[in-house]
């Protein structure tokens, strides 16, 4: 049993007091004396030229302070993309301009044209109405295909068209793929969509700028997952402000999802403006407005082709894709369809030849970037659904079929340019088998077809990149910053602990998992660990939270330092016992001396460091305080296999989840009630994605799924208990903790699980359904079986 | 602007508010009562459930003007006066029922109405009662696990793990 506090103890989490008293801190709870309030005036088309902006009549209403438009950002940087893809032919992706507020041209619905400044929010949004627009509306490109057709409405006229770029991956390997499909005894290709998607994380987006003109600081408030991230990417490329200058706080953050990774133009603006009216300026989200300018996600129409030998081995996987970049290019925008996509494309299987092609293209839509699994999703989606379709056609056991074709030796050299360390995927489908209960599911269908329903099974496997990213490699394949993590482990002359992280937690849990790794490391209380996160002021250094990255990377940085502290420690209290350093041994947070009974507390060790009255000066300073940065040697690779049983009406169409089973390899698990939340929200957010959620434009670019009345998302009674598994562990060979990220997982492996069930149900009850786009709602379920 | 009063968490509290001012809006910036949380602007998401009389309403849809004289309890007086959590905030602690906290507030208020009407709901109950609230982080199950403890109830054995 692991000690209460300590690693592998489900420890209930301290941030939660808060949480549930109306005790968190949350942006849009921070006031600042004098505050001003900003309304951003948005396109309500999707593409425009921009004849003029009036503001003289809302200038004039009462409690304007000054209304800004684009011109006022004349030689600002515009918003950066933080990594730069070089395409098939060696050639830099078409990389757009992105300024704050329009310049020019709107080029989607939500495109901020003018902000108002004001003393109440109601002023503000009084005034905005008052701003005369002079629009002049252009053809809107929408639909991918058209947008890269000849003679297509340009989203940038600057650029040649709307191609981002076309990248081919590994672009030397695309003959052999050519020549094992040619040669194969079966193909099974599919044709299918990876739906757009809205992050929603229930805060919406908050920035409150301030300017403090005696020592010429700027602060940023802002909802991220990345303080440290934003004040680089908003200092250094945007408005020009040394980081010694800029404070970012980002306090208690209400989700992320990815969506709070991006540096956003909002953020720019109340920085920038506060300085300009020299009073704080505060700006908060409604949903509405969240809907259309936090970025997207997903937005991949695929074509993916499935090889197969006369034994069922894989021999040749071929995709491509065309992935919507939206009308700017958002921070990691064009690494997701890429290297956080194509590198997944082997998923769990020994497949020798893989190529992938993926055109990304600009349209007059909301950018698209990360979202909760950010590539990987979409990988897994199109690999396992084509998996499921080849055993139908093969009339094979889909378990067998992938069993059979699992890598099994590790480590493994995918021809997709990545290793993996660790993993044993025939464990997570046996697990599977038995938490899922396959053996009873015909005992199931039976009872469900007397009801006269009709039920599937869909299972599927997964893996992800996760613990992004070594700093070398990805510095090779375009990314514009290193992504180490940093922690400082802070210890106080009473032996209490302060440990500044990075990475930030938003519902991960790290004020109560991280403690857990220090406190089991000394052998102190996990109360005396406390972690500081969320300010560039209090926190040395960090790259943030994302792509299941915090523990892996920072949470090697924080053991790596306390590795520090506690190899100070063991020489401050070598001296206290008078013995040599290389006996003292460090146990339950008591050193001792190997083979005598002496002993000092950690709490006498800590005080000596800052009391240094008997104390080897010469030789160590005072002090006990130590900071590590932490780049990961190799990504992680958690694995998993899913099941899903669903349940569908044959009058309507609908589809009922009747149960769903999820079998993880995350390696060592820290704190396992958090790891086990971590993945119930994934899959909801994964079956939300199968079954309801959709972000719809029309033909004209107009935004039709705009509010929570039209973007439907998994409520309480569209859901089942789950049951999950973390029991597999093969850990990570790599990184101190043997971890390897669980924060994805559930959204990665819940979709094509769910799909699969629908199809085995539509084809249990005679319909030859060979796929079905997500989401299956009921309408589209119902049309499948007319056919 | 109307000068309104009304008894929240057994304190009177006034003001004076816009006939457009929300009681959300009155709630958070006014009283600084922040706990209550605005996640959408359609009535849809239930961060913002408070008590008003006794009854649970969704304070972003309701005139701050229109609980002038209420009776308002919100999540800042759940727990005991010492910070004691309440039966169903410790549920949420112990089941591990939040993660970014957000629709937290929401989710506890919409709880302790629940749990007024139907003192022992069923797993279906719970989740039809949650209809009104959003959570994005938890997929329901250990909101619905902790609902069904602090009920006293036993909880299902598929969510016992």
């Amino acid at each position: 049993m692991p000690k209460d506090g300590g690693i592998g103890a489900s420890t209930k989490r301290r941030e939660d007091v808060r949480f549930l008293t109306g005790a968190g801190n949350y942006t849009d709870d921070i006031n600042v004396r004098g505050q001003t309030y900003v309304h951003f005036l948005r396109s309500d088309v999707a593409h425009a030229k921009i004849n003029g902006i009036d503001t003289s009549a809302a200038a004039d209403m009462p409690g304007v302070v000054q209304i800004f438009t684009g011109a006022d950002f004349e030689g600002v940087g515009g918003i950066p993309c933080g990594w730069l893809v070089t395409d098939r032919h060696g050639e830099p992706m078409q990389e757009p301009a992105h300024p704050v507020l329009a310049q020019g041209k709107v080029r989607h619905v939500g495109d901020p044209i003018a902000a108002v400044v004001a003393e109440s929010l109601e002023q503000a949004r009084d005034a905005a109405e008052a701003i005369e627009l002079d629009l002049e509306e252009l053809p809107a490109v929408v639909n991918m295909k058209d947008a890269l057709g000849d003679g297509s409405t340009k989203v940038h006229d600057d650029l040649t068209s709307n191609l981002c770029y076309d990248w081919g991956f590994v672009e030397e390997n695309k003959g052999a793929v050519e020549e094992a499909i040619k040669g194969a005894a079966h193909v099974t290709t599919l044709e299918l969509v990876n739906n757009r998607l809205v992050a929603n994380p229930m805060e919406p987006r908050v920035a409150v700028g301030d300017y403090n003109r005696a020592d010429g600081e700027h602060t940023l408030y802002t909802t991220s997952q990345n303080p440290h991230v934003i004040r680089l990417l908003m200092g250094a490329f945007v408005l020009g402000i040394p980081e010694h200058k800029l404070r970012v706080v980002a306090p208690d953050v209400g989700g992320g999802f990815g969506t709070k990774i991006f540096h956003y133009a909002e953020e720019a603006f109340c920085t920038f403006a506060a300085k300009a009216v020299n009073r704080p300026v505060k700006w908060t989200s409604s949903r509405s407005e969240a809907f259309m300018s936090d970025a997207h996600g997903r937005d991949h129409v695929t074509k993916i082709e499935l090889a197969l030998d006369a034994d069922n081995n894989f021999v040749a996987v071929r995709t491509e894709t065309l992935a919507n970049m939206g009308a700017y290019l958002s921070t990691f925008s064009s690494s997701v369809p890429t290297w956080l996509h194509g590198t997944l494309m082997a998923g769990n299987y020994k497949t020798p030849n893989i190529y992938v092609n993926v055109k990304a293209v600009f349209t007059n839509t909301v950018p698209v970037d990360a979202y909760r699994g950010a590539g990987r999703p979409e990988a897994t989606f199109q690999l396992e659904r084509v998996i499921d379709q080849a055993a139908r056609e093969l009339g094979v056991d889909p378990i067998a079929l992938r069993r059979q074709n699992y890598v099994t030796e590790f480590p493994y050299a995918t021809p997709v340019a990545v290793e993996y360390d660790t993993g044993d995927y025939n464990a997570t489908m046996d697990k599977l088998e038995e938490i899922a209960d396959i053996a009873g599911f015909a005992a199931r269908r039976k009872e469900s077809e007397a009801r006269g329903m009709m039920r599937g099974l869909g299972i599927n496997n997964y893996i992800e990149a996760c613990g992004i990213a070594p700093s070398n490699l990805v510095g090779q394949l375009g990314a514009r910053a290193g992504l180490y993590d940093a922690a400082t482990v802070r210890v106080n002359a009473t032996g209490s602990i302060s440990v500044m992280v990075g990475a930030h937690s938003h519902g991960q849990g790290h004020e109560t998992a991280f403690p857990q790794v220090v406190a089991e490391m000394i052998g102190i209380d996990a109360e005396q660990v406390d972690i500081v996160h969320g300010d560039t002021a209090k926190v040395p250094f960090g790259m943030g939270t994302y792509g299941s990255r915090s523990l892996a990377v920072c949470g090697s940085a924080m053991v790596r330092a306390t590795e520090k502290i506690i190899n100070k420690a063991k020489k401050i209290a070598a001296h206290l016992m008078e013995a040599s350093e290389a006996d003292i041994e460090l146990k339950d947070g008591n050193f001792s001396v190997a083979g005598t009974d002496k002993s000092v507390a950690w709490g006498d060790v800590t005080l000596a460091a800052y009391v240094p009255h008997n104390y080897p000066l010469e030789d160590i300073e005072p002090g006990l305080e130590e900071t590590a940065f932490y780049d990961p040697a190799n990504f992680t690779y958690p694995a998993g296999a899913y099941a899903c049983e669903v349940e569908v009406d044959p009058d309507t169409g609908k589809v009922t989840i009747e149960r769903f089973a999820a079998a993880d390899d995350f390696g060592n698990v820290i704190n396992p009630m958090i790891v086990s939340g971590q993945v119930h929200g994934g899959i909801a957010q994964g079956i939300g994605q199968a079954l309801m959620e959709n972000c719809v434009y029309d033909d004209n670019g107009q935004l039709l799924s705009a509010s929570y009345m039209d973007y439907t998302m998994p409520r309480a009674d569209d859901l089942p208990f789950y049951t999950v598994d973390h029991s597999c562990q093969t850990p990570c060979t790599h990184n101190p903790l043997g971890v390897k990220g669980c924060g994805e997982a559930g959204a990665i492996g819940s979709p094509p699980s769910v799909i699969n069930a629908v199809l085995d149900a539509l084809n249990s009850g005679g319909h030859d359904v060979a796929h079905i786009d997500m989401p299956a709602t009921p309408s589209r379920v119902w049309a499948a079986m007319q056919k | 602007m109307t000068k309104i009063t009304m008894t929240v968490n057994g304190k009177s509290a006034s003001g004076d508010v816009e006939g457009r001012t929300l009681l959300s809006s009155f709630l958070r910036e006014d009283l600084e009562l922040t706990g209550t949380h605005v996640g959408c602007d359609t009535s849809q998401c239930g961060a913002c459930v408070v008590h008003v009389n006794g009854v649970a309403v969704k304070s972003c849809t309701m005139l701050a003007a229109e609980a002038d004289g209420a009776e308002v309890a919100t999540i800042e007086g759940q727990a005991a006066p010492d910070g004691t959590l309440n039966t169903i905030q410790a549920a949420f602690q112990e089941h591990h029922g939040l993660q970014c906290g957000f629709c937290t507030p929401g989710m506890v208020m919409t709880t302790a109405a629940l749990l007024k009407e139907n003192p022992k709901p069923t797993e279906a109950e719970v989740r039809e009662y949650l209809e009104g609230n959003i959570c994005r982080c938890t997929g329901y199950h250990n909101i619905v696990k902790a609902i069904m403890a602090a009920s006293g109830q036993e909880i299902p054995a598929i969510a016992a793990e």
